[in-house]
């Protein structure tokens, strides 16, 4: 076998955690859309806020310490101590959880029973909103943000891989942190399916989903359903936010993520859980192997940006709902 | 008396139809063009052409075209900034290629372009609905972008990879390049204002306009009752997509100068021509000026205020602008969904009226 054999084969097992990765993102944006409705454009957004807290309270900064500066004249910056990493994820949580409780009580319940492109439009003012919020509270600089996950290459699988090859292979080049996140994502889909399955607000949250005017006529608050999905995906976005942010620093262009989890969910349906997962591994896949079969070849690179778009939209010419989508049955 | 119609009595068709049926608003139209013909053009410095008055000209014809797709007809595009780079790119290869041709064609022609690439990409739309289609126009805004980006033939090899405008005059005045004086490109771009705005009032209340909101309504009921969708959602993506077109190109030729793919027609454009229509008013040719003065004013006023009034550092007033412009959209949807169009509507009806509710 070739080298170049070994090294796509090494492209896809890439692929496949990038792709896993993609649907952490489009995980959140899965569960808002199934219990509310709501096509939520901030859950970029909400993984930058996320991470941006946590790496706050990592490292005691003072929120809004600049607009202080600047209006006072003072010169504050830091608290002085650090968190241990497990009680800051706590308190992001926290964190999380009141925005959630926020967002339904001065944008959701007001704009109940309006058409879905004034919610969607109404989450993409949030999204700006929280970008600028956050940048207020923590500053706009690149920061560094490290929870203990082991980063860098797998030493052990690339030594123990390396026998496959010829003399030129030197065995897979895998990331610590992908495969992390592999797992993470895996223990967060086990864990989310369990909760909606045998719990009962989990119940309470698939009917929401099904339908909500039945499920508020058998006494099933709708208001606390959404806080509680909102929390759930600010929680998943808290995830995503650690691993992207460990990845490549915390910083603006990791709200951009999300532009990558739209075709994901656009290829797995838009209301399905496992939709997402299966969406995220093909996009995942197919863009990185495009780039290493055609793109760089053939097409002068940096296809990735297009290319989960193009399949998706090929894709869903051919099964407009998507993979897992419910089949929408349209009555005039 | 000021804002008055004492009963229903027209005689005639042409009464019936017109625009502006209230003497008052008829004049106050007619007033505003003539102030913008004859006065604005003397009054004009560098400094308000370029921070506002331009660019508000300009994305008024991209928010006419969107208004046209999703207000008229019922389509989410987040794809503007792509099919505005697609108007900026024609332009650029018909200006260098056939330097003779009139610039006021060039941008027609820039215009009809687009259009065709946006009826292209307007096909899945039979296939796809709702938040699905507007996702996949995203597909449309990457690639194109990644096109013009990556293929040198489109911006004549230029080492930068940039494109810039050489000049070009009509009637012996320099209307784009650095000579340009600044009323003569407001005029320029208000003419194309004044035009696109007057068929896009007209295309809308026609046959083809009835069409695409019948679409927009129900398009099953619409097909039952014969309006055949493909017909109807392909001219709306490809009039759309002219205006658009067109929009891009005066950005780049008049405007800008100028520019890089990337940077001049990102995604950030799709959401603010997709935001002047919403805050403007779905559906409304009004809503498409208000929303874009709205959206083109706010930043200036903002950074005016906190920077050159409170002197804040700008990195500081341009996270505030960010907290500011989410909040009011947010504001602006709970409290009037159907945007600054309909404050007015709402304005006028109470002018009715007034002094006497009853």
């Amino acid at each position: 076998m070739s080298a170049n054999f070994y090294y796509g084969i090494e492209v896809f097992l890439n692929g496949m955690m990038a792709g896993v990765l993609y649907s952490l993102v489009a995980l959140g944006f899965v569960l808002i859309f199934k219990a509310s409705g709501i096509f939520n454009y901030a859950q970029g957004v909400m993984a930058l806020f996320a991470a941006l807290t946590l790496v706050g309270f990592q490292n005691g900064q003072i929120p809004f310490s600049h607009l202080i500066n600047a209006v006072f004249g003072t010169n504050i910056h830091h608290f002085g101590w650090h968190m241990p990493a497990i009680l800051a994820i706590i308190f992001t949580l926290m964190v999380m959880i009141l925005f959630a409780y926020l967002v339904e009580k001065y944008v959701l319940k007001h704009l109940v029973n309006q058409e879905p492109i004034i919610l969607f439009m109404a989450t993409i003012g949030l999204a700006y909103f929280m970008e600028g919020f956050g940048d207020l509270m923590w500053g706009a600089d690149i920061k560094k943000l490290d929870v203990g996950i082991p980063q860098g290459g797998n030493v052990w699988l690339e030594e123990n891989t390396a026998f496959l090859g010829g003399p030129d292979f030197y065995g897979f080049y895998l990331d610590n942190l992908d495969m992390w996140a592999t797992v993470c994502a895996g223990l967060l889909v086990v864990s989310l399916v369990l909760f909606s399955q045998y719990t009962k607000t989990g119940r309470a949250l698939r009917a929401v989903a099904d339908d909500h005017q039945a499920a508020l006529s058998v006494g099933i608050s709708l208001r606390a359903i959404w806080v509680i999905v909102w929390s759930i995906a600010g929680f998943v976005a808290l995830v995503a936010g650690i691993m992207w942010g460990s990845k490549s620093g915390v910083q603006f262009s990791l709200s951009l993520i999300e532009l990558k989890a739209l075709p994901v969910l656009m290829l797995g349906g838009f209301t399905s859980i496992p939709g997402a997962i299966v969406g995220g591994l093909i996009i995942g896949v197919g863009e990185k192997m495009f780039e290493f079969l055609i793109g760089v070849p053939f097409l002068g690179g940096a296809t990735e940006n297009w290319f989960a778009y193009m399949l998706a939209l090929l894709f869903l010419v051919f099964r407009p709902q998507g993979l897992f989508g419910e089949k929408i049955i349209e009555r005039v | 008396m000021l804002y008055r119609e004492a009963g229903d009595f027209k005689t005639t068709y042409a009464k019936d139809q017109q625009t502006f049926p209230i003497a008052f608003d008829r004049w106050g139209y007619f007033l505003t063009i003539a102030f913008a013909v004859l006065v604005v053009p003397f009054i004009l410095n560098d400094y308000w052409t370029n921070a506002v008055i331009l660019p508000f000209l300009i994305y008024v014809i991209a928010a006419l075209g969107l208004n046209i797709l999703i207000g008229y007809c019922g389509q989410v595009s987040l794809g503007s900034g792509g099919f505005m780079a697609v108007g900026a790119y024609a332009s650029y290869k018909l200006m260098t290629a056939f330097p003779e041709l009139n610039i006021v064609f060039v941008i027609l022609l820039s215009g009809g372009i687009t259009a065709l690439v946006g009826m292209l990409f307007g096909l899945p739309s039979l296939r796809i609905k709702g938040f699905y289609l507007a996702v996949a126009t995203l597909a449309a805004q990457f690639f194109l972008v990644w096109l013009f980006n990556r293929v040198p033939w489109f911006y004549n090899n230029s080492a930068s990879g940039q494109i810039s405008a050489p000049e070009r005059s009509l009637f012996g005045f320099a209307v784009t390049g650095a000579n340009a004086h600044p009323a003569t490109s407001y005029l320029f771009c208000l003419g194309f204002v004044f035009v696109m705005a007057w068929a896009a009032r007209n295309m809308t209340r026609g046959a083809n306009g009835r069409k695409w909101m019948a679409i927009r309504d129900m398009d099953i009921a619409a097909e039952i009752i014969g309006v055949d969708p493909l017909k109807a959602k392909l001219t709306a993506f490809g009039v759309s997509s002219f205006y658009i077109g067109i929009s891009g190109a005066l950005l780049f030729a008049v405007y800008l100068g100028a520019a890089e793919v990337g940077e001049a027609f990102g995604i950030e454009k799709s959401f603010l021509i997709l935001f002047m229509v919403i805050i403007g008013g779905l559906g409304s040719i009004f809503g498409s000026f208000a929303g874009a003065a709205f959206m083109i004013l706010m930043p200036v006023l903002l950074k005016n205020i906190m920077v050159g009034q409170m002197g804040w550092p700008t990195d500081l007033a341009s996270h505030f602008q960010f907290v500011i412009v989410g909040g009011l959209i947010v504001i602006f949807l709970i409290v009037e969904p159907h945007g600054l169009a309909q404050l007015w509507r709402l304005a006028k009806e109470k002018l009715r009226l007034w002094p006497f509710p009853h």
